[in-house]
C-alpha cells in the first residue's frame, strides 16, 4: 500500500505529459487532476466490494481446497432472498440481513453436510463439477422464479447521499460502508482464524484432516461450519450487490470471476491480500472506464494478468 | 467378570483386497502398558489405526469396557477416552505448539490433562509454547504429539513408534515419563521398533509378525530367543 501514493503521484505527472484535449490547460489540468483523484478513490471503494465476494471463496478454497464456480450464483441467490424478505415483509435492504444472513447460513451448512462433503477427497475434479452443476441448477431455478427481468433493491436516501471530502473530492455513502463492511468481515475472519477455537479447528483440518478426526475433530461438521460461515458473508454481498445496481439471475459468474482475480492477486490464504487485490481490481476498473467506458472490465482483466505474470503466487501468499 | 478396557476379538483387517490382520486378539486391562512389536509391514500401526477408528472394522472386533466399538468414527472414539500419538508425529503445521496442545483438549474430556500439567511433564515445551510446531527438534515434537493426546484425557493411550528418527538418549528422555502418565490412570499400546525400550516399559507383549500375533506374553518371562523367532518368522 505504500507505493501507492507514489504510484499515483507518478500518474498524474505523467498524464500532464499527455496532450491536452481543450483550451484552458491549467484549470483543465486541475480539474481532470481531481477527476483522477476521485476515479481511484471510487476505484478502492468498489475494491471492497470484490474483496466481500472474494472473501467467502478464500476462506472455503483455505479451509477444504473447494473450489466453488456456485460462489457468484449464491451471492445472486442472496441478492434474491433479500428481494424476498424486503417486498413480503416491507423491511428496508440493509435490515433483511437479519434474515438473509442465517437464511444462507443455514443452506450453507446443510449444502455442505448433504452434497459437497461426499465430493472432497484427494482429487480436484468432483467439487468442480458438482458446484458447476450447482452453478447452472442455482441459475436456472432462479429464472423460473424470478424471470430474467433485471431488479433492484431501494435502499431510499442513503443510495445517493455522498460526503464531501473537500478539494472536488466526494464519496457516496453507501459505497463508504460497503468498504467498511468489507475490512469488518475480513478483521473478523482473521480474528475467528488465530483468536478462537473454531478458527484452530479450521486450520487444522486444513492442515491435515486425518488426523484432525484423530484429535476428536469432526470434519464433516467442520467443513459444514465453514461453507454456513462462507455464505453468511456471501448474503452480505448479495445485499450490498442487491442495492448497488441491477440484478438477474445470469450475472452470477461475472461476480465469480472477480472474487477469483481479487484471491489470485492477494495470494492464496491471505485474507487482507484478498482486500488488496480487491482494490487493484476496483481501481483498474475505474480508470478503464474513465479512459473509455467500454474498457472497465477488460482494464480489471488485464490488470489481474499482469500481477498473474509477475508474481504468479500472488502479492501476499501464505506459506502452507 | 467385568470388561477390560479394551478386547481385540479375532481382528480382521484389509486394504483393499489385501489383508493386514489375520484374527488378531489382545487385551489391555486398566493401568496396563502394553507393548506391540514385531518386523516393518508386521500390521502394528494397522493395529493401532483400528483401534483409533482410522479404519474400519467389524464392530465387534473392538470393544472398549465391552461395548463395541469396531465401526466407529474416530472423533467418536477420542470422545469415549482412546486417543493416539500419530506414526511421524504428524503435528499441525500452521499451528503452535501451544495451539496443537489445545486442538488436543477440543473435545472438552474431563481428567487430570490440561496445558499446565502438560507443560509440568514436558517443560521445554512451555519455552516454546508460541513457536509454530515444525520449528522443533524432533524430539520435542515428539513430546508436542504425546501432550497433543493427553489433553484428550484418555483412558488408553496409543503410542505409534514415538521412537522413530530419534537419537537414544532423547527416546530415553521421553521413556522416562511415561510412568508418570501412567500414574495418572492412563493405560498404553506403545508400539515400538526399539525392543529393548518395549521390554524395559512394557508388562505384557505382543509380538505380530505378518498379521498374525506371533508371540505373546508377560514381558519378563519372554527370552531373547522366543522373541527373535517370533519377530522373523523363523
Amino acid at each position: 500500500m505504500a507505493g501507492l501514493v507514489p504510484a499515483i503521484h507518478v500518474f498524474l505527472v505523467a498524464k500532464a505529459w499527455m496532450p491536452a484535449t481543450s483550451a484552458g490547460m491549467t484549470n483543465e489540468r486541475l480539474r481532470s487532476d481531481v477527476e483522477w483523484l476521485n476515479t481511484i478513490l471510487q476505484g478502492i471503494l468498489l475494491g471492497g466490494l470484490y474483496a466481500m465476494f472474494a472473501a467467502g471463496l478464500s476462506l472455503i478454497f483455505g479451509v477444504m481446497r473447494l473450489v466453488n464456480i456456485a460462489h457468484g450464483d449464491l451471492i445472486v441467490l442472496a441478492a434474491y432472498v433479500a428481494l424476498v424478505a424486503t417486498e413480503t415483509l416491507g423491511i428496508g435492504p440493509l435490515t433483511s440481513l437479519l434474515i438473509v444472513v442465517p437464511v444462507m447460513a443455514a443452506i450453507g451448512y446443510a449444502l455442505q453436510r448433504a452434497l459437497l462433503n461426499r465430493t472432497l477427497g484427494d482429487d480436484l475434479l468432483p467439487p468442480l463439477l458438482v458446484t458447476f452443476g450447482l452453478s447452472v441448477i442455482i441459475q436456472n431455478g432462479l429464472l423460473e422464479l424470478f424471470t430474467a427481468d433485471s431488479v433492484k433493491l431501494n435502499a431510499g436516501a442513503v443510495e445517493t447521499a455522498s460526503v464531501s471530502l473537500g478539494g472536488g473530492l466526494a464519496v457516496g455513502v453507501l459505497p463508504v460502508i460497503q468498504f467498511v463492511l468489507a475490512i469488518a468481515v475480513i478483521w473478523g475472519l482473521q480474528w475467528l482464524f488465530y483468536r478462537t477455537a473454531l478458527g484452530r479447528a479450521f486450520r487444522a483440518t486444513s492442515d491435515d484432516p486425518a488426523v484432525a478426526q484423530l484429535m476428536g475433530l469432526n470434519n464433516a461438521h467442520v467443513f459444514a461450519l465453514a461453507m454456513a460461515l462462507s455464505l453468511a458473508i456471501v448474503a452480505v454481498a448479495g445485499v450490498l450487490l442487491a442495492v448497488r445496481a441491477n440484478f438477474d439471475p445470469s450475472i452470477g459468474p461475472a461476480r465469480l470471476i472477480f472474487g477469483f482475480e481479487a484471491v489470485i492477486i492477494g495470494g492464496l490464504g491471505s485474507m487482507w491480500g484478498t482486500l488488496v487485490g480487491g482494490i487493484i481490481i476496483g481501481v483498474a476498473q475505474t480508470i478503464g472506464a474513465q479512459l473509455d467506458p467500454g474498457w472497465n472490465l477488460l482494464a480489471g482483466h488485464i490488470a489481474f494478468l499482469i500481477v498473474l505474470a509477475i508474481r504468479p503466487q500472488g502479492l501476499f501468499p501464505k506459506v502452507n | 467378570m467385568s470388561d477390560p478396557l479394551l478386547a481385540v476379538r479375532a481382528l480382521d483387517a484389509y486394504y483393499g483386497d489385501f489383508q493386514a490382520l489375520f484374527g488378531v486378539t489382545m487385551q489391555v486391562g486398566e493401568g496396563d502398558v502394553v507393548a506391540v512389536i514385531g518386523a516393518n509391514g508386521a500390521g502394528k500401526s494397522t493395529l493401532l489405526q483400528c483401534i483409533a477408528g482410522a479404519m474400519h472394522v467389524r464392530a465387534n472386533a473392538i470393544q472398549y469396557y465391552g461395548v463395541p466399538i469396531g465401526n466407529e468414527a474416530a472423533h467418536e472414539i477420542v470422545a469415549r477416552g482412546i486417543a493416539m500419538v500419530p506414526e511421524g508425529r504428524r503435528l499441525f503445521p500452521s499451528l503452535s505448539v501451544e495451539e496443537n496442545l489445545l486442538i488436543g483438549g477440543q473435545l472438552g474430556r474431563k481428567g487430570p490433562w490440561n496445558l499446565k500439567r502438560v507443560y509440568e511433564l514436558f517443560p521445554m515445551l512451555e519455552e516454546r509454547r508460541d513457536q509454530p510446531a515444525p520449528s522443533l527438534s524432533g524430539g520435542q515434537q515428539q513430546m508436542v504429539a504425546i501432550g497433543r493426546a493427553l489433553m484428550a484425557n484418555p483412558r488408553l493411550l496409543l503410542c505409534d513408534e514415538i521412537s522413530l528418527g530419534l537419537a537414544p538418549i532423547v527416546i530415553r528422555d521421553i521413556y522416562a515419563r511415561i510412568p508418570a502418565i501412567v500414574a495418572e490412570g492412563v493405560s498404553l499400546v506403545i508400539v515400538e521398533q526399539d525392543i529393548v525400550q518395549a521390554l524395559k516399559i512394557a508388562r505384557h507383549v505382543y509380538c505380530l509378525q505378518e498379521g498374525h500375533v506371533a508371540l505373546q506374553g508377560e514381558a519378563a518371562t519372554l527370552t531373547r530367543e522366543k522373541i527373535t523367532a517370533a519377530y522373523f518368522g523363523v
